[in-house]
């Protein structure tokens, strides 16, 4: 009983990690743009088959995986220049059908580049699972879990600590007075993309020996980063961390004791839920610190 | 929007579906162009919400779903006559939009997109899960749509209902857009204390034009479900959502002759794209990205802002 | 007649008390000023009054009824209707159709007559049509009748509301600082207009920074300073009021 559940609140909070990461890129961008940028989950796969792709060539893992994460930041980089930037003043709805038709974009590309099959990443140090009370835990979880955290401290220390952070929550603030402070925010803009594609790389590439990956396996990992983004309130990270988390869990824990086949439903669920009664997301009133 | 223009466009309008059929070579290409009519059918009803009203949905594929699935499981396991499946159908998805708009249309923006992207894929989970009333991913065979002995077949007979039911949809957006109803739409969308301070329960307008979005959808939906052979929960899916909603931006928002050049023009990308075989996807979300970067107002309305210009 | 009063009237932003202990009255057919200093509380007043927020305490009736709390498109059927500081102009329809939204109210708005147009439909339009081209050259927009919204310069469009406002047939009409952004010549004519409207039987609450403006229509001014009444009175009470001068108008008064 206990190591069953056990089971599935590992593996909750092991996805929950991704989709996490997932949501802080969805909240960054909008943070910094007020874009809901629907290509965030291709990062996740781009990040993942582009780490695949070098490692099969012979590249060493690490040295695959920095340059797979710097590959998807440049994907970022290239995707807010050229797409996003020249139409920053059109409407939300033709923001987000800029985005989904990029995130269309990079799917073909992916196809094209690499193929259609499904790709593993060897795991980060072997596959001899260690007993937790009963459950399973591998050891890439542990990596998955202790990159998601290290990864949140430091995006923490980078909003609250450091000059080019404390710029970029400013104009999420207020967008004409940082300008007026002498912030560069279309600099910001183009972090914001940067960082938000180095996290879902980093998120794809960690997750990808225990899920496999392939070039169609953003949408869905985009839409529930999405919905923990939302979940947490737009635009808060700690929320959209908590957010992340519960989607995870609540998903897991409805394929182990319900049906497997829902799985994909709950964080919809969820979300129309949190919706319908708190219409800013859990942690989104209106005052709370963002990011 | 003089009564005597909109008389002209629908007049127009009827030439060109009269005409249209007599230039197609073959039944493929009335093929291609019965799907852009279900397209346009739907986008006419889904630019009311977005294009006038300014609410935006990720998630009418669904309604269009359930309607389609009401009718085949109706006709095909409860022996229902398609008429009557229909308006089932129609009933049970606007009682539904009914009941999630009052709550979901509170939401504004991104939170809105997302509830109505939520109810969409909730819709098309069920539809690929419940596999022995539905058929699952293998889909569903509605079979023709009868009516009264008469029987509905093959791509000619086809046209001319959806032609004939596209024009009516049109009439109907266009007389709904320019009366006190259709200007409360509109003005919500401008300004929603603005028009509730002269009288405009914006929330009622704002749930009415959800629901008869929705059941447009449904009514289109029902149809397609005869004119198919096999009816796929693809119909009813995320990428489907967002087909209709490009559609519906890429040929004009707030334009309801935009809507149908958005749903004719990308019915028919696919299919000159497949010469391009796998690099379709590439080239679709291309043309996404180019028309919304350089005509973020959409295809018609640039087109007629760019002539009036001209004009002397 | 009263026709609005305010009792014991509180707003409280997270601690912060917008408006606290304000009572005042309206009587019909006047013209009554609001004034203060910014962040005095005055738009946060109009906003409690027009249903926009909800008060923290105290009441609001309206007409004898108690409306604190009721949407603003409900008070609008009572009878009430504003223009913003912050316009609020429908830029996506004509300057005819912003007016004619304005007139929703005294329209047949029922949805299956206006899908099929009836003729009813199609004749109210166009008797509203015939009303919005009125009430605009009332307002002094007779230039702009076939005008989009969105290509009218400022001060039409600060008209422009007052028409939308008044197709709504108010008997309270509430203007957030119309004279705001308008050159001498434009505040002149909007004073005229504002006049014009009171002569004709609406009664008229005005929340202006424009003094000479306020002192030259008013029959009754308010002065709220840190959302509590100061002062009220005629034009000539308040011009002479030692506490309005010592605290608001530095002596300056025209």
């Amino acid at each position: 009983m206990l190591s069953s559940f056990l089971q599935f609140l590992i593996s909750g909070v092991t996805v929950g990690a991704i989709y996490a990461l997932c949501g802080l890129g969805f909240s960054i961008i909008f943070n910094a743009s007020h874009v809901i940028n629907f290509a965030q989950g291709e990062f996740i796969m781009i990040g993942a088959m582009s780490a695949v792709w070098l490692a099969d060539a012979g590249v060493p893992l690490p040295l695959a995986v920095i340059l797979a994460i710097l590959v998807t930041m440049a994907v970022g980089v290239l995707l807010e220049k050229l797409a996003v930037e020249p139409a920053r003043k059109a409407s939300v709805t033709t923001l987000i059908i800029i985005t989904i038709g990029a995130s269309i974009f990079l799917r073909g590309l992916a196809q094209e580049v690499w193929d259609k099959n499904f790709h593993k990443l060897e795991s980060f140090s072997g596959e001899t699972p260690i007993n937790l009370l009963g459950a399973v835990l591998m050891p890439q979880t542990i990596w998955v879990l202790g990159t998601a955290v290290i990864v949140i401290l430091l995006l923490a220390w980078f909003f609250n600590r450091t000059l080019e952070g404390k710029a970029m929550l400013a104009t999420s603030f207020n967008p004409l007075a940082a300008q007026l402070m002498g912030i560069n925010t279309k600099r910001v803009l183009l972090i914001s993309f940067g960082l938000s594609a180095g996290l879902g790389a980093v998120g794809g590439i960690v997750i990808t020996p225990i899920t496999f990956t392939a070039y169609d396996n953003g949408i869905m990992l985009g839409l529930k980063g999405f919905s923990a983004a939302v979940l947490g309130g737009l635009g808060n990270g700690a929320g959209a961390v908590a957010g992340g988390l519960i989607v995870g869990i609540a998903e897991a824990m409805a394929a182990g004791y319900l049906s497997s086949a829902y799985k994909d439903a709950v964080a919809f669920i969820i979300i129309l839920a949190v919706l319908v009664f708190m219409p800013n997301g859990l942690f989104g009133r209106k005052g709370t610190e963002r990011v | 929007m003089a009564s005597t223009s909109r008389w002209a466009g629908l007049g127009a309008l009827a030439v060109f579906l009269a005409v249209l059929p007599q230039v197609l070579p073959n039944n493929y290409y009335v093929d291609v162009a019965v799907l852009a009519g279900f397209n346009a059918i739907v986008c006419v009803g889904l630019n009311l919400l977005i294009g006038y009203a300014g609410q935006i949905s990720l998630g009418h594929a669904g309604f269009f779903g359930l309607g389609a699935y009401s009718s085949a499981i109706l006709v095909t396991h409860y022996g229902w006559p398609p008429l009557a499946a229909l308006l089932a159908g129609a009933l049970l998805v606007g009682l539904l939009a009914f009941a999630i708009a009052r709550p979901i249309l509170k939401l504004k923006g991104h939170y809105l997109a997302m509830a109505t992207l939520g109810i969409g894929i909730i819709i098309s989970i069920v539809l690929n899960t419940e596999a022995q009333i539905t058929g699952g991913p293998d889909g569903i065979a509605a079979g023709n749509f009868s009516l009264g002995g008469f029987e509905l077949k093959g791509e000619r007979a086809w046209y001319w209902v959806i032609a004939g039911l596209l024009l009516v949809t049109v009439w109907l957006a266009t007389n709904l857009v320019d009366s006190p109803v259709g200007r409360a739409l509109r003005a919500l969308h401008g300004s929603e204390v603005g028009a509730e301070v002269v009288g405009v329960d914006t929330t009622r307008y704002k749930v009415l034009v959800f629901v008869v979005s929705a059941v447009i959808a449904s009514i289109a939906g029902s149809l397609f479900a005869h004119y198919t052979s096999q009816l796929t929960p693809t119909k009813a899916d995320f990428f489907k959502s967002i087909e209709l909603v490009t559609m519906v931006v890429f040929g004009g928002m707030a334009s309801t002759f935009g809507a149908l050049v958005g749903a004719a023009f990308l019915t028919m990308l696919p299919q000159v794209l497949t010469v391009f075989e796998d690099y379709e996807p590439i080239i679709l979300g291309g043309i996404m990205m180019g028309t919304m970067i350089f005509m973020p107002r959409g295809l018609v309305p640039t087109i007629s802002a760019f002539l009036t210009r001209r004009r002397p | 007649m009263t026709l609005l009063s305010v009792e014991k009237l509180g707003k409280e932003f997270g601690g912060v008390h917008a408006v606290s202990d304000l009572s005042f009255t309206i009587k019909s057919g006047t013209i009554h000023s609001i004034i203060g200093p910014n962040g005095a509380g005055k738009t946060t007043l109009f906003n409690l009054i027009t249903g926009i927020y909800t008060p923290s305490s105290g009441r609001i009736r309206f007409d004898g009824k108690e409306i604190a709390g009721r949407a603003p498109f409900e008070l609008a059927q009572w009878g009430m209707s504003r223009t913003f500081q912050n316009l609020q102009i429908f830029f996506n329809m004509s300057a005819m159709e912003n007016v004619m939204v304005g007139h929703h109210l005294h329209l047949d708005r029922r949805f299956l007559p206006s899908l099929l147009r009836l003729p009813g439909i199609a004749r109210g339009d166009e008797k509203a049509r015939e009303i919005s081209a009125e009430l605009m050259r009332f307002v002094g927009l007779e230039a702009y009748v076939k005008a989009d919204a969105q290509s009218m310069p400022y001060g039409a469009l600060k008209r422009l509301e007052i028409a939308r406002a008044l197709a709504s047939k108010p008997k309270l009409l509430l203007l957030d600082e119309p004279a705001a952004g308008l050159n001498a010549t434009e505040s002149r004519e909007i004073d005229e207009v504002i006049e014009k409207v009171a002569q004709s039987g609406v009664t008229v609450v005005l929340v202006e920074h424009d003094m000479k403006m306020v002192m030259g229509i008013s029959d009754h001014i308010l002065v709220l300073d840190y959302g509590r009444k100061l002062a009220e009175g005629t034009p000539d009470e308040v011009r002479n009021n030692p506490v309005v001068v010592a605290a608001y108008l530095g002596g300056g008064v025209p």
